[in-house]
């Protein structure tokens, strides 16, 4: 899937995860701010790359500010926020 | 049945740890409009994702003539919840929504009709026509009043009181025990008031409703104690089974219990105890 414009999905409630999702030149690229950063910071990254390859995306920056979201939270919002930047 | 918002991950996950019987997870209502496609996507994946520890994973779908009803059913189906519940049911749409998840269950290797329906009737037409859309498909196991929107439909005022539902309660009553799927009464809406609550909780079940469906978990302990059979229900039952059994040895037809006649109809009143008390384990079975 090709990002055409940025999106978003989530929320900034306890329990969930805000994903921006933009264009990118480089490939795949995660900039991330959690409230478990430190003990679950490379759980959260692989989630969302886990979820980039799933859909075939190559080229989004993708910017999350984690409120302590699940796995399944995560992925969710990173699939919304994808379809909504290549529709 | 308690509803829970389905693009609010808090309270999808800590949901299936509140005492409620059925999860409805709300595609529709408890959604605005830009939001539809991350509660669809947010629901699908907690569906594959979390342990609902037992309780029964129901997803109420924004209506077909919304436009946003064919893509929750191609995308929640495919993740295959216990049922689905379709808002403002019609027959045709029963039908239609059947013909599809059909075709889902056979493209994802399901066994038909595994996924059940539960028709929310929240019109008045829905509630003269309850007989045939239940009759719709084979697939309904119950039925959801929804007496805020029947009201506002029937422009009559909604009260406490609830008189003016007196009669959908009836009939949706009468028609599920007919048809033998269960009736599950309207949420009470003021969350703050315990007794208002319970009071018609009892109402509902007098009339012959199943259950009561919740839009706070703080209503579910109310609900639950109305609603499952005491113990004194209980003991009752099960002494006019032993009763019962011992009848039949003798070979007495009709036979008494504390001095009252025990006939068929009490019976199948005693055994219908038993069997709630073990479907929802007072007793074990």
């Amino acid at each position: 899937m090709k990002i055409v414009r940025p999106a978003k999905a989530g929320t900034m409630e306890s329990n969930d995860i805000y994903i921006m999702v933009y264009p990118n030149e480089n490939g795949n690229e995660i900039q991330l701010d959690s409230i478990v950063l430190k003990q679950f910071g490379n759980q959260i990254k692989k989630v969302i790359m886990d979820t980039l390859n799933e859909l075939e995306v190559e080229n989004a920056l993708v910017v999350a500010k984690d409120r302590g979201a699940l796995d399944y939270t995560i992925k969710a919002r990173v699939e919304t926020a994808i379809k909504r930047a290549c529709e | 049945m308690l509803f829970i918002p389905g693009n609010n991950p808090s309270m999808i996950q800590n949901s299936p740890f509140l005492g409620a019987d059925s999860i409805i997870l709300d595609l529709e209502d408890a959604v605005s409009l830009d939001e539809k496609d991350s509660a669809r996507c947010l629901v699908r994946n907690a569906l594959l994702s979390l342990d609902f520890n037992g309780c029964e994973k129901v997803v109420r779908i924004n209506s077909i003539s919304s436009g946003f009803g064919y893509d929750d059913i191609d995308a929640i189906a495919r993740v295959k919840p216990d049922a689905f519940l379709i808002p403002k049911a019609t027959e045709d749409d029963i039908e239609e929504i059947d013909s599809l998840i059909s075709t889902i269950e056979r493209e994802e290797g399901f066994k038909l009709g595994c996924i059940k329906l539960i028709p929310l009737i929240e019109t008045a037409f829905g509630v003269e026509d309850v007989f045939n859309i239940i009759k719709s498909s084979k697939r309904i196991v119950a039925v959801l009043l929804g007496a805020e929107d029947l009201t506002a439909d029937m422009g009559i005022k909604r009260t406490k009181e609830g008189e003016e539902i007196f009669y959908a309660r009836s009939r949706i009553a009468s028609v599920c025990a007919a048809l033998k799927v269960d009736a599950i009464d309207t949420p009470f809406t003021d969350v703050n008031d315990f007794e208002g609550l319970r009071k018609d909780a009892e109402k509902a079940k007098l009339i012959g409703m199943s259950g009561k469906a919740a839009i706070n978990p703080r209503q579910i302990d109310v609900i639950n104690e109305v609603f499952s059979p005491s113990f004194d229900d209980i003991n009752w039952a099960k002494r006019v089974i032993e009763a019962y059994e011992k009848a039949k040895m003798e070979g007495k037809g009709v036979f008494a219990l504390d001095g009252k006649m025990v006939d068929a109809p009490i019976l199948l009143r005693a055994k219908n105890i038993i069997e709630k008390a073990k479907a929802i384990g007072l007793i074990k079975g």
